[in-house]
């Protein structure tokens, strides 16, 4: 996966680690140490753009490692039921967009399972490898591919969106029969607390500081030169 | 250069996406790749507008058919029935269910039409090289990036109700072919979402700042 010895198209890097960029307006600045809890934030567009949080990787590994058990049990036992007419219907979550499949959606059933089963699922996976990883002093290379993605699934994980709509949707089947929450559903609320947990425990910026380099001698070259380009 | 704002372009210096480092390409080049991480990185998002611009079309060609088609057939015994998403608002509306129907009016029709909305005007004005409210539309920007994800509640509403109301052949219900279209709307402006560079709103000030010191060299 990584290409050695490319030195031609890369960067290179600052040799003062503590500047940077704004994301969102581009303002070069120096990030500043804080106090635990306390976050830094751009003084022209106000994006934070870090927040100190305090003995982030044990914090992370132990929500994460509850976080997987709870999307297993979410995933493997029913979400809900109803109970009408002498009759009893059950359903997962995959099971739901397995119904839409076979109803002839084939595409929202994909959008539904990418959403409410595979992101999760694949948002839980990074954040396991990436704390896993990082168990060592210099984590490795690979742990930096996992979280530069991990944004990506965090956008597209919808679990509470999923709850909220399971909610509407009982509502509506309220009226005509009774209805039966499953154990997936209270595993998914307990999961979305977790997961709310986690985004506010992990602190990808620790990681990164500390992670190998795809261009190790970058890295070490770069100490000593290049300082006085920016002074913000 | 405009000193009261240093940004990392006029530096000639380039932030990664994917790790937040800052980093000098080689001399001219307009791409480069991460020491740190490996990501390809550029000044802005490339052709963030006009890729912006594609997506917003084509959710605002899927709104209509996606509040004009039923997304849910209903069939019992006396016979079928259909709903848009305007008209399951509706039914939803009683003494006690009010406040989702509220809520599903909110996440289904209005955020969708007000998030296209907010992401043209963000386009035209960016286009139009406007430098004022810089702090409200960066703001803007990131409200359409939170709220955006809940109009997908429509979605699974309609997911959950047909998995469960398969009481043949008393009662079923399908899904009906607005949903596609009210899911494409969802990703669609995701998607415009997240080609949007926000940094653009920022960049014509600096332009201009440029511009006028040129002026008065």
């Amino acid at each position: 996966m990584q290409i050695q010895n490319q030195h031609a198209d890369c960067n290179r890097p600052l040799a003062d680690a503590s500047i940077v960029a704004c994301q969102d307006c581009d303002l070069l600045q120096r990030i500043p140490e804080v106090p635990a809890g306390a976050s830094v934030r751009c003084p022209r567009c106000d994006k934070e753009l870090w927040r100190h949080k305090p003995d982030s990787h044990n914090r992370t590994l132990a929500l994460t490692l509850a976080a997987l058990v709870l999307y297993i049990i979410a995933n493997a036992v029913p979400m809900l039921g109803l109970h009408a007419v002498g009759r009893e219907a059950f359903t997962t979550v995959i099971g739901g967009a397995e119904q839409l499949w076979r109803d002839g959606d084939q595409l929202v059933a994909v959008l539904v399972l990418f959403a409410a089963v595979l992101s999760p699922g694949l948002q839980i996976a990074f954040l396991l490898l990436i704390t896993i990883g990082c168990q060592r002093e210099r984590p490795p290379f690979w742990v930096g591919l996992f979280l530069r993605n991990l944004n990506f699934t965090r956008t597209w994980s919808m679990i509470e969106v999923m709850l909220l709509g399971v909610l509407v949707s009982l509502t509506k089947i309220a009226e005509y029969a009774s209805i039966i929450m499953g154990e997936a559903f209270f595993a998914l609320f307990a999961l979305v607390i977790l997961l709310a947990a986690i985004q506010s425990s992990f602190d990808p910026r620790e990681v990164w500081q500390r992670i190998e380099w795809a261009e190790e001698e970058a890295r070490r070259s770069d100490a000593t030169k290049q300082m006085g380009e920016v002074t913000p | 250069m405009s000193e009261s704002n240093p940004t990392a372009m006029a530096h000639g210096l380039q932030s990664c996406e994917g790790c937040g480092l800052l980093s000098r390409p080689a001399p001219g080049a307009h791409e480069g790749r991460c020491p740190r991480c490996d990501e390809k990185i550029e000044f802005r998002k490339p052709a963030s507008l006009e890729r912006t611009l594609a997506y917003l079309i084509a959710a605002s060609a899927c709104y209509i058919p996606a509040n004009l088609l039923p997304v849910m057939k209903t069939t019992t015994s006396g016979g079928s029935e259909s709903d848009t998403i305007l008209q399951g608002v509706v039914l939803l509306w009683s003494p006690t269910g009010w406040p989702l129907s509220l809520i599903v009016l909110f996440a289904s029709i209005m955020i969708p039409s007000a998030k296209i909305l907010a992401l043209f005007y963000l386009v035209f004005t960016i286009k139009r090289g406007s430098m004022e409210n810089n702090q409200q539309r960066v703001r803007l920007y990131r409200m359409v990036e939170i709220i955006g994800r809940w109009s997908m509640v429509d979605v699974f509403v309609d997911t959950f109700t047909v998995a469960l109301i398969q009481l043949q052949p008393l009662m079923s219900v399908a899904p009906g072919p607005g949903l596609l279209f009210f899911a494409a709307v969802v990703v669609l402006t995701m998607l415009a979402v997240e080609s949007f560079d926000p940094r653009l709103i920022w960049d014509s000030a600096g332009a201009k700042e440029m511009k006028r010191e040129v002026q008065h060299a």
